[in-house]
């Protein structure tokens, strides 16, 4: 079969159909305006390609897979679009039936193997690995690689990354499986660790816990969770984030939690995705259904259980500005919960700045892939962070805050402007 | 395209120009279902001296032209069905000047219309024509179709807001129309006639357009009716009663539906029509025609008529009904939406006429659109894949252009001709009034460079929807 007849077969014709090509979507899309409304990297215009290439109107084109590529996978495609297209499954499975048929770039398959086979399906690697790109260093990659060059295949922005990367924190692992609320019990929850929040971003975690039992959540944490697979199937491994989504739905079934919460928007959104993933799949179909109604982002929880009215932070006067993290906002519909929180802080003098709902260009591996279109993405939001001018941008998302960190490098504003995640904003100076 | 073209294409532009399969697939169709046609090349010009330059190397060759905008129109106007050039606008995208002495705006084609909008209401001005999809479809698209929108009823419509255009003609030449007059009766008015002409006619490459002061305050309200021949018999009440509301929308319960599905900004489910109403000017007299028409919505059987309590209320209403094309597509797979007007009297009539219509060819036809302008969109929900019931929707159609038509009314009220209904013009026009138009489209354009099968249908042939 050629992956044409691929498309033919597995794209849904359905889905396709629904987008009436209005071209609502075109304003919301980063790619569309980077490229000044250039059709090809707009919402409409990929999926118009593939369904050319599903209709047998056209071969699939280096050109077209490089717009898939240059594609964001932000999703803020999805909430305008009147009709409902569900564009983050179409890419999905176009990425994954050109991944299955099409031969990756020597730098393309180093990245995809360090960060998607090595790196992220294991937390216990995770856990040795120190960093990103210090993870390279000490892992047995880093000789293979180093002959092909290894630094200079990644971007000029990658190297930047290393500055900004958070000190890994020495482990500290609580071994206890179940951490009571402090206060009036309302909900058990189970936490999702997520593994770079569970490695470089422990102390988030920690903080996150503390939020939530605070709020009335006894906490258990289920062993044997792992990531949540958003990288592999945005990268088109959709195999590789099915198995891992059994494993993580089968880590939860057992307890029983109200909620099933995190910290990291991009792997809820992935999460609550799951069952579009196993919907071929008869046996998984509904349990992952039932897995996917109890997930919710640790704002939410603190707004729905009364946190903003009970407790109160005191910080010194500072101005501050929320960046949304794209999945939280257009996957899980999260958007009005963080901006509350962080208003609810005493001495915080909140401004919304520009286009604060457009992606930060981070997008999973996509700053690593896409170098020039991440980099023009990020520079634009920086002009809007300027224009605001806050002490603190709060994100609520690994990636996105590994990127206002770069942003700020990159802009020569470090000093002057810190990015912090919310769960970690969310105390007493 | 061969490579001599193509580079020729590219030392006009400065290398604006392309041509790879993707290019030219993202360029192959429009906001019209059914009409899909790969172009040749995909240029964007910098200026009218290289969109002159790219018109006389074209014409030379033989090379159709299609202008286009953000492709939104809804009558396959720029699917590029002859091959050719796709000219974008892109890079043509300034806003030149806001005159506030002389209340106008001068701007370049490629401007989006709902950043003119927000531009010159910062100074406290007003430009009125606000098609539904303002935020995306650019000025010359509308000047080129003559878009109407929301505010078309006491505002009027885009033809009624062009002042003076800059144009490049078929033969290459630039020629400017009118300007910053009020008054202009210096031979035959070329604005107009470029105005609606769908890039049939030339390329327009900057636009002067008139503004307005700012109303003072606005008001909206939502009108909920348990029969549509009730919302509809309002309208005309409305008017009869020599009310000019700004705003006068209709949607039936279907709509409501979808769109409330989509925008969830509470719109009544259990409402078989609504209207939305708006209107604006001095704070009293706004208040008291408020008044009058929530009396005058009661009288005709309203079980409901509430003011929008805060402009965000009243904001996202408008910004809900402007999506109800789109959502209606959510319904299913394949959307076609028609536009046609009658003398607004006639109103009640027509939504009558497509209700007996739906139901004698058995289709699903979702009515909404500008009541108070008399130009209704009734929108069928079909499935492309379904071939016999594509022909019933056709029958339809036919049906409700006939019935238009026959009240006084046409066939498009603001989407224009296009490809899609150029094989009904004659049935509006008439022999001698199609021989006329194309006696005009002959002596500027004689090589009919200019977006071919546009308007002019090569026949009269009765089909509504071609492929998928
Ligand atoms: C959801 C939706 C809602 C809509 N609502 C409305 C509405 O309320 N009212 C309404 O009137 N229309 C409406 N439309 C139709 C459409 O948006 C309008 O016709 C709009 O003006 C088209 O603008 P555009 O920039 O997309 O132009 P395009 O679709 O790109 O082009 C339209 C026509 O203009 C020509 N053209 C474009 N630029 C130039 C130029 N510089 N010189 C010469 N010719 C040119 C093209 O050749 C074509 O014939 C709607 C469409 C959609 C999808
Ligand atoms: S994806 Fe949705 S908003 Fe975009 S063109 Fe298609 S239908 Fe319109
Ligand atoms: S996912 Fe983001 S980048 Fe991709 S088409 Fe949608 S809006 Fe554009
Ligand atoms: S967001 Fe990234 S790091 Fe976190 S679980 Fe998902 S893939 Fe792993």
């Amino acid at each position: 079969m050629t992956v044409e007849q691929a498309f033919t077969e597995r794209m849904d014709e359905g889905e396709l159909m629904n987008c009436m090509r209005c071209g609502f979507c075109l304003p919301s899309c980063p790619t569309y305006i980077q490229t000044g409304g250039d059709e090809v990297h707009s919402p409409r215009g990929r999926i118009a390609m593939m369904k050319a290439v599903h209709d047998g109107l056209t071969p699939l084109t280096d050109e077209m897979t490089n717009s898939l590529d240059v594609c964001l996978g932000c999703r803020a495609c999805e909430p305008v679009c009147p009709a409902g297209v569900q564009y983050g499954h179409l890419l999905e499975e176009a990425r994954t039936i050109i991944q299955d048929y099409k031969k990756p770039s020597v730098k393309e398959k180093v990245v995809r193997r360090t960060v998607l086979n090595e790196l992220f399906p294991k937390n216990e690697q995770m856990n040795r690995a120190v960093g990103l790109v210090r993870f390279y260093q000490t892992s047995g990659l880093q000789k293979g690689i180093r002959k092909i060059g290894f630094l200079k295949l990644f971007p000029e922005s990658m190297r930047e990354m290393e500055k900004v990367l958070p000190a890994i924190p020495k482990r500290t692992r609580t071994d206890r499986k179940r951490l009571l609320a402090t206060g009036e019990k309302k909900a058990t929850v189970a936490f999702f660790q997520g593994c770079l929040m569970d490695t470089m971003f422990q102390e988030t975690n920690q903080n996150t816990i503390r939020l939530l039992r605070s709020a009335g959540c006894d906490i258990v944490i289920p062993e044997g969770q792992g990531c949540c697979g958003a990288l592999h199937g945005h990268a088109g491994e959709k195999e590789k984030a099915i198995e891992m989504a059994k494993r993580n739905i089968e880590a939860f079934e057992g307890m029983e939690a109200d909620y099933i919460v995190l910290n990291a928007g991009g792997c809820g959104a992935y999460l609550a995705g799951y069952d579009h993933l196993l919907s071929q799949d008869m046996e998984w179909r509904e349990r992952a259904a039932r897995f996917k109604a109890k997930i919710r982002d640790f704002s939410s929880i603190l707004i729905q259980h009364g946190f903003d009215e009970r407790i109160r932070f005191k910080k010194r006067q500072h101005r501050v500005t929320y960046q949304d993290s794209c999945h939280l906002r257009n996957g899980m519909g999260v958007h009005h919960e963080p901006r509350q929180l962080i208003q609810m802080v005493e001495g915080a003098d909140y401004v919304e700045m520009k286009n604060a709902d457009g992606c930060c260009g981070s997008a999973g591996v996509y700053n690593l892939v896409q170098p020039e279109m991440s980099m023009q993405i990020l520079d634009d939001k920086m002009k809007n962070v300027k224009e605001a001018a806050p002490g603190v941008i709060v994100t609520a998302n690994p990636g996105c805050l590994l990127q206002m960190k770069l942003g700020i490098e990159r802009a020569g504003l470090s000093g002057q402007v810190e990015a912090v995640h919310l769960a970690d904003y969310l105390n007493n100076d | 395209m061969n490579d001599r073209l193509l580079k020729t294409l590219k030392g006009i532009t400065n290398g604006h120009a392309r041509a790879s399969q993707a290019d030219l697939l993202a360029y192959s169709y429009d906001g019209t279902p059914g009409f899909q046609a790969m172009p040749d090349a995909v240029v964007s010009p910098g200026s009218a001296e290289e969109v002159s330059e790219i018109v006389r190397f074209c014409r030379s060759e033989g090379i159709p032209i299609v202008p286009r905008g953000s492709g939104t129109n809804l009558s396959a106007g720029t699917t590029p069905t002859a091959g050719g050039v796709v000219l974008l606008f892109n890079r043509m995208n300034q806003i030149l000047e806001i005159d506030e002495e002389n209340l106008t705006v001068t701007v370049q084609p490629g401007v989006i219309t709902k950043d003119l909008i927000d531009a010159v209401e910062m100074r406290g001005l007003f430009y009125p024509p606000d098609p539904s999809s303002m935020k995306i479809s650019t000025i010359g698209g509308n000047i080129s179709e003559n878009s109407g929108g929301l505010r078309g009823l006491k505002y009027g419509v885009t033809k009624d807001y062009v002042l003076g255009l800059e144009a490049v003609m078929p033969d290459g030449s630039v020629i400017k129309t009118g300007g910053k007059l009020a008054k202009d009766v210096a031979g035959y008015d070329l604005t107009k006639l470029l105005t609606g002409a769908e890039g049939t006619l030339g390329v327009i490459t900057e636009a002067t357009l008139k503004l307005i002061p700012m109303p003072s305050s606005k008001k909206t309200m939502l009108a909920q009716f348990a029969a549509m021949d009730q919302a509809a018999e309002a309208v005309s009440a409305i008017i009869e009663n020599r009310i000019i509301p700004a705003t006068l929308e209709f949607m039936d319960r279907a709509t409501i539906r979808a769109v409330e599905d989509f925008a969830k900004v509470g719109l009544p489910l259990e409402a078989e029509a609504i209207l939305l109403i708006e209107q604006d000017g001095a704070e009293a007299a706004v208040n008291d025609e408020m008044k009058l028409m929530k009396e005058i919505c009661e009288k005709q059987g309203a079980f409901s008529v509430e003011l929008a309590k805060t402009a965000e209320e009243a904001n996202n209403l408008m910004t809900a009904r402007r999506s109800a094309l789109s959502a209606l597509a959510r319904l299913k797979p394949t959307t076609i939406l028609e536009d046609a007007t009658v003398p607004r009297s006639k109103v009640a009539e027509m939504v009558e006429a497509i209700t007996k219509i739906a139901a004698k060819h058995q289709v699903t036809i979702c009515t909404f659109g500008h009541a108070g302008d008399g130009n209704l969109h009734p929108t069928c929900i079909t499935d492309a894949r379904n071939t016999e019931e594509m022909h019933r929707v056709e029958a339809a159609f036919e049906e409700i252009f006939k019935e238009a038509i026959r009240l006084g009314g046409t066939i498009t009220g603001e989407h224009g001709v296009g490809e899609m209904k150029a094989p009904y013009l004659e049935w509006k026009l008439g022999a001698s009034g199609i021989n006329v138009m194309k006696l005009i489209k002959q002596s500027l354009d004689p090589d009919n460079i200019m977006n071919p099968n546009k308007i002019f249908g090569k026949s009269e042939k009765k089909r509504v929807v071609v492929g998928r």
